[in-house]
């Protein structure tokens, strides 16, 4: 057991070593985004905007992780089906789980790594201290985390039955969430009806958080457990979801299809 | 007394297997054993069945009906039991072209769980001919080049039975012969079982034991090369084929 996911993670960073395209998604768009935001909020406190502003910064670093979970699992695999390597994968001995497991690890890696990043270089830069915040935000960390894995085990499932034509799903779905996830402003700002739907979200609950403990320094338990459940429904419903699509990709030959295009 | 089949243990047994897509049956009620060490030519034109079967037997796609049996255990239900002494190679599938022979080879090692893999990756390297292009990019390699790695895969686990998907399409007549000599060493020194799709009938009967022919997704015509041949009173197995590509049942060839 350990021995394949070892295998399937080394197979991963492998190929994040050997691909600037990889190296490019983890570092070098993230860092982008964090400089426009960073600009943008120096030049809004310059004109004079509202204390708190600089919570734009913190979005970013944790919209970043996210979408460094969701991507590296639908990534993993899309690669892999890229590569015409999915049925070497899939006729060796691995259980689905351990799939999940390893690309969800590499998740945590990409996440983490691209995170801390953008969280120097924003101390560098701007001077936003996310790190003297210090504990209070690492429950929101993991609790982003878990709904990218969430999210990529939606987003693999669909990519392993509707092949190509789903792949556009890779990138946006993220984007789909964001708005709803009031990831810039407060989810107040949303109306009504929007607000319902965007409350169904761990993330919303999470920026929200994030907004709070940035100013207050504590967290709001309320929050936290709010993220932590809805949490567990998508992962969950991630997991059966994904088990169940495999099945009928199974029973309708398109892994084979798939694996051959 | 010479050993019957029946005395000899199947390495796979394929019973009342179908599989229908909507209303198309891509494999009609197949039933069929392969003997432990045997090379076995699963044969027929395009869209017989034959790679809907490989696919069957290796549980990428689950049957309508019928029962499969791999080294005495159940398809799908001891899938990843059987898939850990099982391997498979196609000339349609490939590796991930930016990792190097080695790092691939490596990786899935892991996956099966091989017990010192450097020696076993370089020992397969060597015996496949490609030990020079351990260090280069799956993806720089000629096609040659790449079956024989996919077969340095395909025989990491030391496998009991080896599915092989036209393993030679591609390939030129000095490393094709390469491979089937490479095949048939191993077979013979680790008596692996192999089931070998191919439309190349000539290495077809230099290499099989024993052949199966599909048509629509039913078996139509198997024995050894020989037997075939006879009952069909035909010179090749190519004739037969193209008998059976055209609608004719072997018995019944071109005139």
């Amino acid at each position: 057991m350990i021995s394949r996911i070892g295998a399937l993670l080394l197979r991963y960073l492998y190929l994040y070593r050997r691909s600037t395209a990889r190296l490019m998604g983890v570092l070098f768009w993230p860092v982008m985004d964090l400089l426009v935001w960073g600009f943008l909020t120096s030049y809004l406190e310059r004109i004079a905007a509202p204390p708190g502003v600089t919570f734009l910064l913190g979005a970013v670093i944790f919209w970043d992780i996210f979408y460094s979970a969701q991507q590296a699992i639908t990534l993993s695999i899309t690669e892999d089906i890229w590569a015409r390597n999915i049925l070497n994968v899939f006729v060796a001995p691995v259980r689905t789980w351990e799939l999940l497991v390893a690309t969800s690890l590499i998740g945590v890696l990409r996440a983490t790594v691209s995170a801390g990043v953008l969280a120097i270089l924003a101390r560098l830069f701007y001077g936003f201290p996310l790190f003297a915040i210090g504990l209070p935000l690492l429950p929101f960390y993991f609790s982003l985390l878990l709904f990218g894995w969430a999210m990529g085990m939606f987003t693999m499932a669909l990519v392993l039955r509707f092949g190509q034509a789903a792949e556009a799903l890779i990138w946006g779905i993220p984007f789909l969430i964001q708005p709803l996830s009031a990831v810039f402003y407060p989810v107040a700002v949303l109306p009504p009806w929007l607000r319902t739907l965007a409350l169904l979200l761990p993330s919303t609950h999470v920026f929200e958080g994030m907004r709070a403990a940035l100013a207050t320094g504590s967290v709001s338990g309320t929050t936290l457990a709010a993220a932590v459940g809805l949490n567990a429904v998508y992962l969950a419903a991630g997991t059966a979801f994904f088990g169940w699509m495999l099945g009928r990709v199974r029973e309708k030959g398109y892994l084979a299809r798939l694996g051959m295009e | 007394m010479p050993e019957t089949r029946a005395a000899i243990e199947a390495a796979i047994a394929v019973t009342g297997l179908t599989k229908r897509f909507g209303d198309v049956a891509a494999v009609d009620g197949l039933s069929f054993s392969v003997a432990s060490g045997e090379i076995f030519g699963l044969l027929g034109p395009n869209g017989a069945g034959k790679t809907t079967t490989i696919q069957l037997l290796l549980g990428l796609t689950t049957p309508t009906a019928g029962d499969v049996r791999v080294l005495g255990l159940s398809m799908p239900s001891d899938r990843l039991a059987i898939l850990q002494r099982v391997n498979f190679s196609s000339a349609y599938i490939s590796l991930p072209s930016n990792l190097t022979v080695r790092q691939n080879l490596r990786v899935f090692a892991g996956l099966y769980g091989v017990r010192r893999p450097q020696a076993k990756i370089d020992a397969l390297l060597e015996l496949f001919e490609v030990s020079d292009s351990a260090g280069r990019p799956t993806g720089a390699l000629s096609s040659g080049q790449l079956t024989r790695v996919n077969l340095c895969k395909a025989f990491l686990n030391d496998p009991e039975v080896l599915f092989l998907d036209e393993p030679t399409a591609s390939l030129d007549p000095d490393i094709a012969d390469k491979v089937r000599t490479a095949l048939q060493k191993l077979q013979r020194e680790r008596g692996v079982t192999i089931v070998y799709t191919s439309h190349n009938m000539r290495e077809v009967e230099v290499l099989c034991d024993r052949v199966l022919f599909l048509a629509h997704g039913r078996a139509v015509a198997d024995g050894s090369p020989s037997e075939v041949l006879a009952r069909a009173r035909s010179d090749s197995l190519e004739d037969v084929f193209i008998a059976i590509a055209r609608e004719k049942t072997p018995a019944e060839p071109e005139r």
